[in-house]
């Protein structure tokens, strides 16, 4: 059995990256949209790391480095980058007001724990709550990706939408490592993906507002 | 007797896995056409092999009688597709729309699209296959992208969003599966394996399960282009190159559908769970009533025969979710024609439009005229498409909605009306297409029409008389599926 102290740090991470998955829908710079992603990947970091610790599965510490390498600091530095050679640092447009996104974020959460609560009542204490939590990670991540129009911000929303499938198939005890690789691998490979398409968006129009694509449809649905 | 059969499902695996790194090779433009042709020839023999001997299930890899059926179909189409390919890249190169660079990536990327399907289909693990339908993903958006105008950009970047939003629902489902499966069957590689999960489905708690189905149902169903998430499918199929419309619409839907189904089977056996029918009978009937009334808009040929794709794949969607021996026998069937149909029509619309040089129904008028066997190859495949006699797809039809009306009267009157509906915007836009006076720019076809005519033939034979040892086999997959 878990000690209380293993499971309450637990649920201090994932309730923590659930707090900074809301912090990312009411950034209204780029640049702070940016750091707040790499404390996002922080957090998901040090949860996976104290589960492989109170589940005694060392490979999930390999799921730890690659968030905290890869997503807490390569990707970040890359998207300042981007953002600086873009010159789009400063601004972020929102389809909708940031109050009313906020809101919107209250009702997801709380769908998420009275969805999931319910059903997981047998799936031990862990996987319980952090299911919860990563299910209201994975919400937030797609209503911050319907709630931007910027290519940018939407990267970021996907890539936290990725932190919190890695907080569900961390707190689901003794999945096979196949996921975790999977989902360290798909990073990289979406990342790859990303990139280019950012610079052949920046090679076109000077600018990687999506609404800006829409101009270029032969034909309206 | 094993081992033979370990070593067909390793090179159905790796042939085109070592394909795309000879591909990205070689420089020559005309080789590299014709060698991933006879690579994914090479890959059909085996997937055909297969028939013959077949490996017992591992924890990774297994053939059943279900997915053999997709894999002969995936890698027959998809050598076929091949073959167009090769005549229409020709094409590309002279007119400059793809560079040499580019052509050696375009055809790695295609044999990386083969193996991530044949991954897919052959996975006996819910993460593995998982995987690979993200590769498979990953793949066609580059591919979309790869003319680099600003319309296909925007195809691919919302085809990236949406795909990826609805791979994201799925890992969560599959993760869902996971943890049911966890209490019963212990932790480790089984709890993932379909051989295992479908055994003791009726074991797992119903309340996870249901979530799961619904979260892959979403998910998975937005690679299969179900209303309401199928905004990406139009756009990926008219701004990328036209084998790839072909492969999307022939056979990438197909493997999203096939997950649909394996995890549909679990929630089957399992009594006390949601029943997954209804809410499948629900996305199917609402994508085949949008598609068919949307047709009518088309201004694109791409965009209207992608729309039919939304159609068909709703119209199978709907066969299965009814469920039954009959259903079943009559969706699988649709799907393996449908299949064949809709790639050599996309293969007549690629030769099409590189003659008139647009992809606007408006600029095309009279081919029938100016290019008889585009145009009757055209009008062959709307017919077959429209669902009429004689094609496969008719009988097809016919049996979903004749099967339907014994059980779900009204259901039964919404499709079939949504049918005659479709049957009237593709009739109207044929019309237009292949007959009248030709006008505009119009260049001979160079155009190879063995992949047509195969596919054609193929549906022709199976509307006038199927083989009795096929009908056998699929009416043994059709109650698996019970």
């Amino acid at each position: 059995m878990i000690a209380p102290l293993a499971l309450d740090i637990a649920h201090l991470f994932a309730g923590g990256l659930v707090l900074v998955s809301f912090m990312l829908l009411y950034q209204d710079r780029m640049t702070g949209l940016i750091n707040t992603f790499a404390l996002h990947a922080l957090v998901v970091s040090l949860s996976v790391a104290w589960q492989a610790y109170i589940q005694h599965a060392p490979h999930l510490y390999i799921t730890a480095a690659i968030a905290l390498g890869i997503k807490a600091m390569v990707i970040p530095i890359a998207l300042h980058r981007i953002i600086v050679r873009l010159g789009i640092h400063r601004t972020i447009e929102p389809v909708v007001g940031i109050g009313l996104t906020m809101l919107a974020g209250i009702g997801l959460i709380a769908l998420s724990i009275m969805v999931m609560l319910p059903i997981t009542a047998q799936a031990g204490t862990l996987a319980r709550e952090d299911l919860s939590f990563a299910l209201s990670v994975i919400l937030l991540g797609l209503l911050m990706m319907i709630s931007r129009r910027n290519a940018v911000s939407q990267v970021i929303g996907f890539l936290s939408i990725e932190n919190g499938l890695i907080l569900a198939a961390t707190g689901a005890k003794g999945m096979p490592l196949v996921v975790e690789i999977s989902v360290a691998f798909s990073i990289l490979v979406a990342l790859i993906v990303i990139g280019i398409f950012l610079f052949r968006i920046r090679e076109r129009f000077e600018t990687v507002d999506i609404h800006r694509l829409h101009e270029h449809r032969g034909e309206q649905p | 007797m094993n081992e033979a059969g370990a070593l067909i499902v390793a090179a159905i695996l790796v042939i085109p896995a070592l394909g795309a790194a000879v591909l990205a090779l070689v420089q020559d433009d005309r080789k590299g056409a014709w060698l991933n042709a006879f690579i994914s020839f090479l890959t059909f023999g085996c997937a055909l092999a297969l028939l013959v001997e077949r490996p017992a299930p591992g924890p990774f890899l297994i053939v059943d009688d279900l997915n053999v059926v997709f894999i002969i179909l995936s890698t027959l189409v998809g050598f076929t597709t091949s073959v167009f390919s090769a005549s229409y890249i020709a094409h590309e190169l002279e007119t400059g729309h793809l560079t040499h660079a580019y052509l050696r990536f375009y055809h790695a990327m295609y044999q990386m699209l083969m193996f991530g399907m044949n991954l897919a289909l052959l996975s006996n693990n819910v993460g593995l296959m998982w995987v690979a339908v993200e590769l498979a993903t990953l793949t066609t958006v580059v591919m979309v992208g790869i003319y680099r105008t600003p319309a296909a950009l925007e195809a691919a970047w919302k085809y990236f969003l949406l795909g990826s939003v609805g791979i994201a629902l799925a890992l969560f489902g599959t993760i869902l599966v996971y943890l049911a499966a966890r209490s019963v069957v212990g932790e480790g590689l089984d709890a993932m394996a379909w051989s295992v999960l479908v055994a003791n489905a009726h074991n797992f708690d119903p309340a996870f399960l249901n979530l799961a189905f619904v979260f892959l149902l979403l998910g998975y169903g937005t690679k299969v282009g179900l209303v309401p998430l199928h905004a990406w499918l139009p756009d990926a199929h008219a701004e990328g190159p036209t084998p790839i419309s072909a492969v999307l619409s022939g056979l990438l839907l197909n493997v999203a559908l096939f997950a649909v189904l394996r995890f549909k089977s679990i929630m089957s056996a399992n009594p006390a769970a949601l029943a997954p029918g209804p809410l499948m009978v629900t996305l199917g009937l609402l994508s085949v009533v949008f598609a068919s009334f949307m047709l009518y808009r088309r201004q694109d040929i791409k965009r209207l025969f992608a729309y039919s794709s939304i159609e068909h794949m709703g119209i199978i969607t709907f066969a299965f979710g009814m469920g039954g021996t009959l259903a079943n026998f009559a969706g699988l069937l649709h799907m393996a024609l449908h299949s064949l149909t809709k790639s050599a029509i996309f293969f007549c619309v690629g030769h099409i439009a590189q003659v008139k040089g647009t992809q606007r129904m408006a600029d095309i008028r009279g081919l029938t005229v100016s290019h008889p066997v585009l145009g009757w190859s055209l009008g062959l495949g709307v017919v077959a498409i429209a669902g009429l006699p004689p094609m496969g797809l008719f009988m097809t039809e016919f049996l979903i909605v004749t099967s339907t009306f014994a059980r779900a009267p009204v259901l039964a009157m919404v499709l079939g009306l949504s049918l005659v509906v479709a049957l009237g915007a593709l009739l109207l836009r044929l019309n237009g297409l292949a007959f009248g006076e030709p006008d505009g720019r119009s260049d001979p076809t160079k155009a190879s029409f063995l992949p047509v005519g195969l596919h054609f033939g193929l549906v022709l034979a199976a509307g006038i008389w199927l083989p009795p040892g096929l009908v056998a086999w699929f009416q043994y997959v059709a109650t698996l599926l019970n």
